[in-house]
């Protein structure tokens, strides 16, 4: 196959191109006879259409003033209702297209009936001729050779060094990109503790009202929040942690393991509603199965069986909250989550 | 002496004289005045890509006019009544102000966001005609991978804006994100707590975005369009194949007048378009999401649809099967560490997977074929079946994933179980580049068979003929020598053995070369050659060369 492997990467001779390679083939015809078009041989043709063109560009005129009269007469600053806003968006937008298609489709339809349509000619030239690619050695041998960097590595090594070293401070400096001053370790606990801890009622979120354990009905959810959390210092950092999701089953119903026999009041359970799978809330309770779906990517919890995987990307269950009621009969946590909420990281273990 | 320096005789030619006379700008005109270019509609996708980023441009520079990327809170006070009283962050309330209070601020929003989608689409489809015919082959690789980068940037930059409104959609973009930057290995927490200064949401991710938005993406993106045309105008640009056109010339149009009116008049045709659909169709309403807040999302999100096919692959990665869940915790001496498999496969793999290779399939094409030589004659795609093969089984696995990005959608709409559909797109996504593969080779193989079968029997005339015995029969016409070159006339790739070395070895990488090699080649058609054709005529039968028989391995 001698002749598919004219030049290598390595090889710096000629270049071979495609069709250098003499076979059995048909004789290239030469470019097909030009058929004239209408204009071509018709005046009239071609008067009308400079007409059409001329046209096409009066209605660009038209298109532009039609843009000034949305912009100043359906456009009333501060006072439009929401219906004259989107007339007026689509009065913009059918100016501007019928000022721009015109001048685009005057112009295109110009140059397609109009000008000239013989097909030229022109030869390619070389990328790189062989005597510029020898000069160009040369002047890099030169310019090395007049450096002196090849006979003098001591300058050559410290060199290499510095520039090597040089660029590290500017990686350094982006160490406080962290705008909480937190070192290492507590960046890492900051993501194991939420504002929930020993007595923090459960209250409905966004209204912050907290929740009796009377008025959780059997197959109703509450979307809620710590209390305090609107007063919050990072009122979003810290609901992006604590959002919880608190539902009540039969008891009977739900499976419990070790150690959380005292995490429910009754069936009400409480469950983290940030997703372990990339953080999205998991917004969805479907009330006769029981699962909660996240819209996301459709990971899906069994509420009966402590909020495991039964579908999709997450991969590990829902922290539960564990709850109590308070001497008033308010709902309220008995101490922070038992493990961190929300997507997996390398730390979490 | 002065007198005889040339004088021009109008107030045009003074300026120009001027001009020229300081900054040379003869030669330029020489050089572009008439350059050739050959016309095809499928050159346009370029062209559309860069007259969309004019259009993000001109329509950006109108938005930083009024947009505040201040994540400080606030209370909106503006002329959205359904909104009053909210709170929210500056960004958010600042882009509402935009759509409501600053006379066609929403249309400008509008031509930004749709011209972005449209920016990346005509990118990726501008990238297909490059790949399926062949245009990325010597010496164009470099242009290539200029052109993959571009995409990325493309990618970069429509995702740093699409989370600037802060709204609740793109808050819970970030969101993601955020979870897929904790899930790298190590160094993932880390990244996540700079990213965001801090604990997600903090308030500092927008400012930064806007950064990153207004000046390095774009920065990056101009430099590199500036690349690209540079090695345009250096190789000058490839053709198809056809009579006449061959390797060492291009056959086109000249720049002046036709190309530049053509191409000029193709950018107001895009505004044109663009603001059609940016005046009828609305995009990103943010005021139906509403601002930020970690707890509420709406059923049905959708990222922009560039995004979709690493958010597909999020979708379709099981996180347990079984008890077995990708969560992989490692039991180091120092205490248990988390990698996590279910997040980190799906998000990094198949995305690098299809880069890696469309970044190095002008290397891989060069080695497997032995093809060194320059190409500026166009492949038809049905000439190169297994480039077209290749091509189409990359298409169906990123269209598998970008359709699982919709997979609650498919559910709702076509009333389906959403589980199945999942197990479906599992399953689609792994067979179905192979299907892919498989039934492209063979309809390009036939249409290559189809070809021969035209060139040796002519083309069917459309009349039926009686013969004297009472039998009916088509008429074939044969075709004219212009259309005979085109259908003849392609680079017959075939199948090469693994080659010894100078030393008379037959290295390793050589025999995977030559597996691949005959993995691709084995069938192949070849073109109808001269002799070939005088044989079908002074046989006149049917059935003496047949399509068929070249499949066979020829050497």
């Amino acid at each position: 196959m001698g002749d598919h492997s004219h030049g290598s990467p390595e090889n710096s001779g000629t270049v071979a191109k495609a069709d250098d390679v003499a076979q059995d083939r048909f004789p290239d015809p030469g470019l097909p006879p030009h058929r004239p078009r209408l204009a071509d041989r018709d005046p009239r043709a071609a008067k009308r259409h400079e007409r059409q063109v001329a046209l096409l560009f009066t209605i660009s005129i038209i298109g532009t003033l039609f843009f000034f009269v949305a912009y100043f007469v359906l456009g009333r600053l501060g006072e439009m209702t929401f219906a004259e806003l989107r007339v007026q968006n689509a009065a913009l937008g059918l100016g501007t297209a019928f000022a721009m298609l015109g001048i685009g489709v005057g112009i295109v339809h110009w140059a397609k009936t109009l000008m000239p349509d013989h097909e030229l000619m022109e030869m390619r030239h070389e990328i790189r001729s062989e005597e510029d690619r020898q000069d160009a050695v040369e002047i890099i041998d030169t310019v090395i050779e007049e450096s002196g960097i090849k006979r003098r590595p001591l300058i050559r090594n410290t060199l290499i060094g510095a520039i090597a070293l040089a660029p590290i401070p500017a990686i350094f400096m982006f160490r406080d990109l962290d705008r909480t001053g937190n070192t290492a370790s507590q960046m890492i606990d900051s993501l194991r503790h939420t504002m929930w801890d020993k007595g923090v009622r459960l209250t409905r979120d966004p209204s912050g009202t907290p929740i009796k354990a009377s008025d959780v009905q059997i197959g109703s959810a509450f979307h809620v929040i710590p209390e305090g959390l609107n007063e919050a210092e990072h009122p979003l950092n810290e609901k992006a942690k604590a959002v919880v999701l608190l539902m009540r089953m039969d008891p009977a119903e739900m499976q419990i393991s070790e150690g959380r026999e005292t995490w429910n009041v009754d069936g009400i359970v409480a469950y983290s509603k940030i997703c372990t799978h990339v953080g999205c809330p998991i917004a969805l309770y479907e009330q006769h199965t029981h699962h909660l779906l996240c819209p996301c990517h459709q990971s899906t919890f069994d509420l009966t069986q402590e909020c495991k995987v039964i579908f999709g990307p997450a991969g590990h269950a829902l922290p539960q909250l564990p709850i109590t009621v308070d001497s008033e009969g308010y709902l309220v946590a008995q101490s922070d989550f038992h493990e961190p909420v929300g997507p997996s990281y390398w730390e979490r273990g | 002496m002065a007198t005889n320096e040339y004088q021009a005789s109008t107030a045009t030619g003074r300026i120009a004289n001027f001009v020229d006379s300081r900054v040379g700008a003869s030669g330029i005109v020489k050089e572009f005045g008439r350059k050739i270019f050959p016309d095809h509609w499928s050159f346009m996708f370029g062209e559309v890509a860069m007259y969309t980023f004019v259009l993000l441009l001109l329509s950006g520079t109108f938005l930083t006019f009024f947009f505040d990327p201040s994540m400080a809170h606030v209370t909106y006070n503006g002329s959205y009544v359904p909104m009053k009283g909210i709170g929210m962050s500056t960004a958010m309330a600042s882009t509402m102000e935009i759509s409501f209070d600053v006379r066609g601020g929403l249309f400008m929003r509008q031509v930004h966001h749709w011209s972005a989608l449209l920016f990346v689409a005509s990118l990726s489809v501008h990238m297909l005609r490059v790949f399926f015919t062949g245009a990325f082959r010597r010496p164009r690789e470099l242009n290539w991978v200029v052109g993959g980068v571009l995409l990325i940037m493309g990618l970069a930059a429509g995702f740093t804006g699409y989370s600037l409104p802060d709204d609740l959609l793109s808050g819970n973009g970030l969101r993601i994100i955020d979870g897929v930057m904790k899930a790298l290995p190590i160094v993932g927490t880390y990244l996540s707590m700079f990213f965001f200064g801090g604990e997600f949401p903090g308030d500092t991710v927008i400012p930064r975005l806007y950064s990153l938005h207004i000046m390095i993406v774009p920065a990056i993106i101009i430099l590199l369009i500036v690349i690209h045309l540079f090695m345009v105008v250096t190789h000058k640009h490839t053709q198809y194949p056809g009579p006449g056109r061959t390797n060492d010339n291009v056959v086109g149009f000249p720049v002046g007048p036709v190309y530049a009116a053509k191409a000029g008049g193709f950018f107001f045709i895009v505004f044109g378009i663009v603001a059609l659909i940016a005046g009828l169709f609305q995009i990103n309403p943010v005021w139906n999401y509403g601002p930020y807040d970690p707890s509420p999302v709406s059923a049905g999100t959708q990222p922009d649809w560039y995004i979709g096919f690493v958010d597909g692959a999020l979708r379709l990665m099981p996180g347990v099967l079984g008890n077995f869940s990708f969560e992989w915790i490692i039991p180091f001496p120092w205490g248990d560490n988390t990698l996590v498999l279910s997040v980190l496969l799906p998000a990094l793999v198949p995305a690098g997977a299809l880069f890696a290779v469309m970044f190095a399939w002008p290397w891989i094409e060069r080695w497997v074929t032995k093809d060194d030589r320059e190409h500026h004659l166009l492949d038809r795609p049905r000439n190169a079946p297994f480039r077209t093969a290749m091509g189409v089984a990359g298409v169906i696995f990123y269209s598998v994933m970008w359709a699982a990005a919709s997979s609650d959608l498919i559910a709702t709409h076509f009333h389906v179980a959403l589980n199945d559909v999942t197990y479906w797109l599992r399953a689609l996504f792994f067979l179905g580049p192979i299907l892919g593969f498989w039934l492209t080779r063979r309809i390009c193989l036939s249409l290559q068979r189809k070809d021969r079968e035209i060139v040796l029997h002519g083309r069917e005339a459309g009349i039926i003929q009686m013969s004297p015995e009472g039998g009916f029969s088509e008429k074939h016409e044969e075709i004219d020598v212009y259309k005979r070159y085109l259908l003849t006339n392609y680079v017959d790739r075939q199948y090469i053995p693994a080659q010894p070395d100078a030393a008379g070895h037959v290295s390793g990488s050589e025999k995977r070369r030559a597996a691949l090699s005959k993995f691709f080649f084995e069938d192949r058609v070849a073109p109808v050659t001269p002799s070939e054709l005088e044989a079908a005529h002074a046989s006149h039968g049917h059935h003496e060369v047949e399509g068929d028989k070249q499949d066979s391995i020829t050497k």
